[in-house]
């Protein structure tokens, strides 16, 4: 059904959003749990930044990326530092650009999971002779669960998507930078539609059960904490 | 004062609201915290939690909790606290709440205590289910339980029952009396009704406006005119009494106290019980003659012994001796005047309902 080349980029494709959706939950939880619990004036700017990806343009993102990766950028002359070399036009690359691009859809999902808990749960536990991080995992996390199973899912399939960001910061090197996305656009270009079909059919089916469960499992869930 | 339990020197300074109490309050028995919203009840007790910080000592039981610089996380302080609506951790069963905070226990609990708070508050068939599932009376009662799993050293409780309606209070009043007689821990009790106070309390510690207005015996407090005042519809006072006669025909009972004898609802408790009868001032009324064909059954001689101005400048509160023991009225200020009440004047006084509280 799918020829090597498009074979290559799905499995591409799925591990970077695997990837990504990993390091969003780890950079996002103590991200959104700040956002959270702080009363710091930081918390406005910071807030701000991580919601740009919704309204930018992914070329923009993709832009910043490109010079902050490059030899003269931040990233860029850390990583040379460490021996790497720079990252645009690597699978690291494009990791690093994702776990930006796709922040707010795992940080917000999860930080109004956090808010919504409100401070009573953590002081009765604090009563019941929890410490902070005990707090944290035993009180938290558990009652914040449907927030992060959304802040992952829509993670993982707005990776999936992803394709100005791709192309600015990753170029198309099948088995590297080529996902999904951009192996749509070659086919396309190259009026090989069967194989387009092939691919955009599955991105659709694939988003759409994706967000089917989503949408049917919410309701659920509110109805269980109610 | 020997059995001093809790030392509480507290300041705080908020926009529109500060705090400044210096308590020493006893290591037995129910303490209850007695002011209407804002006097800064809950903050007092939050303070003493740990969950919000002043500045000052609190002492519990010769252990420091906090003292100048020196504070005990909230964490690792040995209380049991019950919140006023019983937020019990909606991911866990009504097992796993209760045993959340024993497994984090330091020292390993012994079964019996944890076993005896179950059956204390009658929630063995309840271990198995969901807080979603549990009404609000029994959600407080696990509550309550969790708490005293833990064997704490004190045991703070802010209105409990407020968020309740009145089914749920009744269901729940009995196992807080309970907690009374059994528990051995001094009890702070947050409440503004004076139903469960005279349920339930030793010594109330009145606030207005974050200051202590008056603290000491229960009996004693309320029967105070000016503090009677705050309390509006609420004002009553507490009678020691014991059951002398019972009437099964009617199901009365008479209780004696120091100076006469009310008759209330027999509860069942045999004769020569202790008990508590709370008489609220709305429902004594002066006569000045003893009265003929009343539907009243407790008719009691009585002298003036101070007048208030009410809550209300068509309300005054009397305060009335019946040989050793005080009881409060609350007339119009017109009947006052026809009346002609003055200080010392013997008047006969009837008690639409006196309630045996325990």
């Amino acid at each position: 059904m799918f020829s090597d080349a498009n074979l290559t980029a799905i499995l591409l494709t799925l591990r970077l959003a695997a990837l990504v959706t990993v390091l969003l939950l780890l950079i996002g939880t103590p991200l959104a749990w700040w956002l959270s619990r702080t009363r710091s004036w930081l918390r406005g700017p910071v807030s701000a930044l991580v919601a740009l990806p919704i309204v930018l343009p992914p070329s923009v993102i993709g832009f910043y990326m490109l010079l902050a990766m490059g030899p003269n950028g931040p990233i860029g002359v850390f990583t040379e530092a460490l021996g790497i070399g720079t990252l645009p036009f690597t699978f690291g690359g494009l990791v690093i650009a994702s776990v930006v691009y796709s922040l707010p859809f795992v940080v917000q999902p999860i930080q109004n999971a956090f808010e919504a808990i409100g401070e009573r749960p953590l002081e009765m536990a604090a009563m019941l002779r929890a410490g902070p991080w005990d707090r944290f995992f035993s009180v938290a996390l558990p009652l914040a669960l449907p927030g992060f199973l959304t802040g992952g899912i829509l993670g993982f399939a707005h990776t999936l998507g992803e394709f100005g960001v791709v192309l600015m910061i990753g170029g198309n090197i099948p088995g590297v930078t080529r996902v999904i996305s951009v192996q749509i656009y070659d086919h396309v270009e190259a009026l090989d539609y069967a194989d387009a079909h092939a691919l955009s059919l599955l991105m659709l089916a694939f988003s759409f059960v994706i967000l089917w469960l989503l949408y049917s499992f919410r309701p659920a869930q509110t109805r269980r904490r109610a | 004062m020997n059995d001093v339990g809790v030392e509480v020197a507290l300041k705080i300074d908020y926009a529109g609201f500060s705090l400044d109490v210096d308590l020493k309050l006893s290591g037995r028995g129910v303490t209850v915290l007695f002011g209407q919203s804002g006097s800064g009840k809950t903050t007092l007790l939050r303070c003493i939690a740990g969950l919000e910080r002043a500045d000052g000592r609190v002492i519990v039981r010769g252990e420091a909790w906090q003292d100048g610089r020196y504070f005990v996380a909230p964490h690792k302080r040995p209380l049991g606290y019950v919140f006023q609506e019983a937020g019990l951790f909606a991911h866990l069963s009504v097992r796993g709440n209760l045993m959340y905070g024993v497994k984090r226990l330091k020292q390993a609990v012994n079964d019996a205590q944890i076993e005896r708070s179950i059956e204390l508050l009658g929630i063995g068939h309840l271990m198995n289910r969901r807080p979603a599932r549990l009404s609000g009376g029994e959600r407080q009662r696990v509550a309550i339980a969790q708490a005293l799993a833990m064997n704490p050293r004190i045991l703070l409780m802010d209105e409990p029952l407020a968020a309740l309606d009145e089914a749920r209070k009744r269901e729940i009043l009995p196992y807080l009396q309970r907690l009374h007689d059994e528990l051995d821990i001094p009890v702070l009790y947050i409440t503004h009704a004076s139903q469960e106070m005279a349920s339930l309390a030793d010594h109330v510690v009145v606030l207005e406006q974050g200051r202590v207005v008056s603290s000491g015996p229960v009996n004693a407090v309320l029967s105070r005119l000016d503090l009677a005042l705050n309390m509006g519809e609420d004002a009553g006072v507490i009678i020691n009494a014991s059951i002398a006669e019972r009437d099964e025909l009617f199901h009365l009972a008479r209780a004696d106290f120091a100076g006469g004898s009310l008759w209330a609802r027999d509860m069942g408790k045999p004769c020569g019980t202790s008990v508590r009868l709370w008489v609220s001032a709305r429902d004594v009324s002066i006569a000045l003659k003893p009265p003929a064909d009343s539907s009243i059954l407790n008719v009691l001689p009585a002298s003036v012994a101070g007048v208030t101005e009410g809550d209300h400048p068509a309300i005054r509160l009397v305060k009335l001796e019946v040989g050793e023991s005080v009881l409060l009225s609350r007339i119009s200020a017109r009947s006052m005047q026809s009346l002609g009440l003055d200080i010392n004047k013997t008047v006969w006084i009837q008690v639409k309902s006196a309630a045996l509280v325990e």
